[in-house]
C-alpha cells in the first residue's frame, strides 16, 4: 500500500458515516438552537432576531411539567438501582452455566414494541380490566381504587421500560469482579456485609455510573409512558414539547423548550459525574 | 445486544458460602423476571381473545379467528410493510456506514478521531426526544416533505453509532498477525480486507445490523417527528389508542415477537459449538 493511500485510508472510510452525522445530528441541534432564538410563524416564515424571550417565557409557562419531568426521572432512576441491583448480584454470582438463559430472560419482553408494552400495562391496569376488575370482584380492592392517571402508573411504566439498561451495566460491572478478590475479604475476616460494602460495591460503582447515564436521561424526557398511563395531572416536559411542535406547530417555543430540557439534563448528568469523578465518565464514554 | 451479551459470559462459579444472599434472591428475580414477561403474556393471550371488535380489555373466550384475519385492516398492514422496509433499508446503510467508521476506530489512529468519538457519544446519550426534534426542525427549514425518506434517514443516523462499537470493539480484538501472514504470502490492501479481514468482523457486522434493524423497528420518539403523515407500526398503534386497539395488533405484536425469539435462539445455537472447539 502506498504512503498516500495508508494515510488516507481512515479518512475515506469515516467519510461517508461521519458525513450522515454531521448532516443529521450536529446541523440539525445548529438548526434548533437558531429556530429557538427566532421570531415569526409557520406561515409567513421565521426571522432571526436573537430573542432570548422565549426561553423565558418557555420555561416560566412550563416549569412545572419540567421540573415534575426530573423528579420523575429522578425517582425512576433510583428505583432502578435498588430493584436491578439484587437481580444483576444475583445473575453474575449465582448465574453459573444458566447466566446466558437468564440475560436472554431478561431481554425477552424487548422483542415487543415499546408503545405496544406500554399500551399492555396500560390495558391490565385499567380499573375493570383483568387485574384490578378480579381484585374488586373478590373485595380485596375498593371499588373507586384506580391506579390509571396517578404518578405511580406513570413511574411504574418508566421502571419498567429502563430496567435493562440498569440491569445491564451493573452486571457486566459486577460479572468483571474476580470471586477470589471477595473470597480474599472473607480470608481476612471481614464479614458478608462488610465484603460488600467494601469490596463488591466500590467494584459496581461504574456500572451503576453507566445505568444512570443510560436511564435517567430517557426517563426525564419520555413522554409515551406519561400520555398512555399517565393524566393531565401527570403531564411531562416531553408531551408539552411534543404537542408544542406536532399540534401548536410553535416552533421556536418548541425549539426553546427541547433546548433547556437537554441543557438541564446535561447539567444534571455532568454535575453527577463531577461528585462520582471524571475517571469513570470517562470509562464510560470511552466504552 | 442480546448476542453480544450471550457471547461475553464467561462461566464462574464462587463458592456459595462465600456469598450473601442465594435464596432470597433467587426468589427475587424470578418474580421480577416474572414482572417483565407480564403484558407480554397479556399480549399474546388477547390476540386470542374472542372480542366483538376494537374493545380488546375484558376476556370474551378463546379463538384464532384474529390469525386468519391479521392482515384485514389495511392501514395497519401498510404501517407494518413501511416499518419493515425502513428497517432493512436503515440496517443496510447504517451497517456499511457505521462499519467504515468502527473499523477506522479501531485499526487507525487519525486526526478527529477524538471529535467522531464525542459525536458518536453524543448521538447514544442525547435524549431521543431531543434529536427528533431537531431533525424536525431542520426538515422544516429545508422545506423537506416529510415521509419515509426523512424517516430511514434519521434511523440510519441514530443506528449508525451503534454499528460502530459494535465492530469497533470487534476490530480492536483482532489478531493483526494474521493480516502480516497475508500480506507476506504477497495479498495486497484490498485482498488481505475482503478474503481476511471482513470474514473475521463480519459476525460484528451482522449483530451491528440486526440491532440496528430491532432499534428501527421499534423507534416510536425520533419517528414520531419526522415522518409527517406516514405510519409505521408503533405509530399507528400509538394513533390507535385513543380509539380502541384492534386484536390485529395483538397477533402481530406476537408474531414480531415469535420471530425475534426464534432468531436470537438460532444464532445462539449456531454460535455455540464454534465457542466450545
Amino acid at each position: 500500500m502506498s504512503w498516500s493511500r495508508r494515510v488516507l485510508a481512515p479518512y475515506l472510510l469515516v467519510l461517508p458515516g461521519g458525513l450522515w452525522l454531521l448532516l443529521f445530528f450536529v446541523i440539525p441541534m445548529v438548526t434548533m438552537l437558531s429556530l429557538s432564538l427566532q421570531q415569526g410563524d409557520i406561515v409567513n416564515g421565521y426571522v432571526f432576531t436573537g430573542h432570548w424571550q422565549t426561553y423565558v417565557d418557555a420555561i416560566s409557562n412550563y416549569r412545572v411539567q419540567l421540573v415534575r419531568s426530573l423528579i420523575y426521572g429522578a425517582i425512576t432512576t433510583i428505583l432502578l438501582i435498588v430493584i436491578a441491583f439484587p437481580v444483576a448480584y444475583w445473575i453474575a454470582f449465582y448465574g453459573g452455566r444458566r447466566k446466558p438463559t437468564y440475560l436472554f430472560l431478561l431481554l425477552l419482553p424487548f422483542f415487543v414494541s415499546f408503545v405496544l408494552r406500554t399500551i399492555s400495562w396500560r390495558q391490565i391496569l385499567t380499573d375493570d380490566g383483568i387485574l384490578l376488575g378480579s381484585l374488586k370482584q373478590i373485595h380485596l380492592l375498593p371499588d373507586n381504587f384506580h391506579i390509571l392517571g396517578t404518578p405511580a402508573a406513570v413511574i411504574g411504566g418508566l421502571v419498567y421500560n429502563f430496567l435493562p439498561f440498569m440491569v445491564l451495566p451493573v452486571y457486566v460491572a459486577l460479572e468483571r469482579i474476580d470471586p477470589r478478590v471477595v473470597e480474599a475479604a472473607r480470608d481476612l475476616y471481614s464479614n458478608p456485609a462488610a465484603a460488600f460494602t467494601k469490596v463488591i460495591l466500590p467494584l459496581a460503582l461504574p456500572g451503576v455510573f453507566a445505568g444512570v447515564l443510560m436511564t435517567f436521561v430517557p426517563a426525564s424526557s419520555d413522554y409515551v409512558n406519561s400520555a398512555v398511563l399517565g393524566s393531565p395531572e401527570t403531564t411531562m416536559i416531553g408531551q408539552v414539547i411534543q404537542s408544542q411542535f406536532l399540534v401548536s406547530s410553535n416552533y421556536p417555543m418548541a425549539s426553546a423548550l427541547s433546548f433547556t430540557l437537554m441543557a438541564v439534563l446535561l447539567f444534571g448528568v455532568f454535575s453527577y459525574a463531577r461528585v462520582l469523578g471524571t475517571e469513570d465518565v470517562m470509562k464510560v464514554a470511552a466504552r | 445486544m442480546t448476542q453480544a451479551v450471550l457471547e461475553d459470559a464467561p462461566v464462574v462459579k464462587p463458592r456459595r458460602s462465600r456469598l450473601t444472599g442465594g435464596r432470597a434472591l433467587y426468589i427475587y428475580t424470578w418474580v421480577i423476571m416474572a414482572w417483565l414477561i407480564l403484558p407480554v403474556l397479556f399480549m399474546i393471550a388477547f390476540g386470542f381473545n374472542d372480542t366483538p371488535g376494537r374493545y380488546n380489555q375484558t376476556w370474551e373466550g378463546f379463538t384464532f379467528k384474529w390469525y386468519g384475519r391479521v392482515f384485514d385492516l389495511d392501514e395497519l398492514t401498510k404501517a407494518l410493510v413501511v416499518s419493515l422496509g425502513v428497517a432493512v433499508v436503515s440496517s443496510f446503510v447504517a451497517g456499511a456506514l457505521g462499519t467504515g467508521i468502527g473499523y477506522a476506530l479501531g485499526r487507525f489512529r487519525f486526526r478527529g478521531s477524538g471529535t467522531l468519538n464525542l459525536i458518536m457519544f453524543a448521538t447514544i446519550s442525547s435524549p431521543e426526544l431531543v434529536m427528533g426534534t431537531s431533525l424536525l426542525t431542520l426538515f422544516v427549514s429545508v422545506g423537506a416533505g416529510l415521509g419515509v425518506v426523512t424517516i430511514t434517514i434519521a434511523h440510519i443516523m441514530f443506528s449508525i453509532s451503534f454499528v460502530a462499537i459494535v465492530v469497533r470493539a470487534r476490530v480492536l480484538t483482532l489478531d493483526r498477525s494474521i493480516e502480516e501472514a497475508a500480506a507476506d504470502l504477497g495479498a495486497n490492501a484490498w485482498t488481505t480486507f475482503w478474503r481476511i479481514t471482513f470474514p473475521i468482523i463480519l459476525p460484528a457486522v451482522g449483530a451491528g445490523m440486526m440491532l440496528a434493524f430491532a432499534l428501527s423497528l421499534d423507534d416510536f420518539v425520533v419517528t414520531n417527528f419526522t415522518a409527517g403523515t406516514t405510519t409505521t407500526f408503533p405509530l399507528w398503534i400509538w394513533g390507535a389508542t385513543r380509539v380502541g386497539l384492534p386484536p390485529q395488533v395483538n397477533v402481530m405484536g406476537t408474531l414480531i415477537f415469535m420471530a425475534g425469539v426464534l432468531l436470537a435462539v438460532a444464532s445462539s445455537i449456531r454460535s455455540r459449538p464454534r465457542k466450545r472447539s
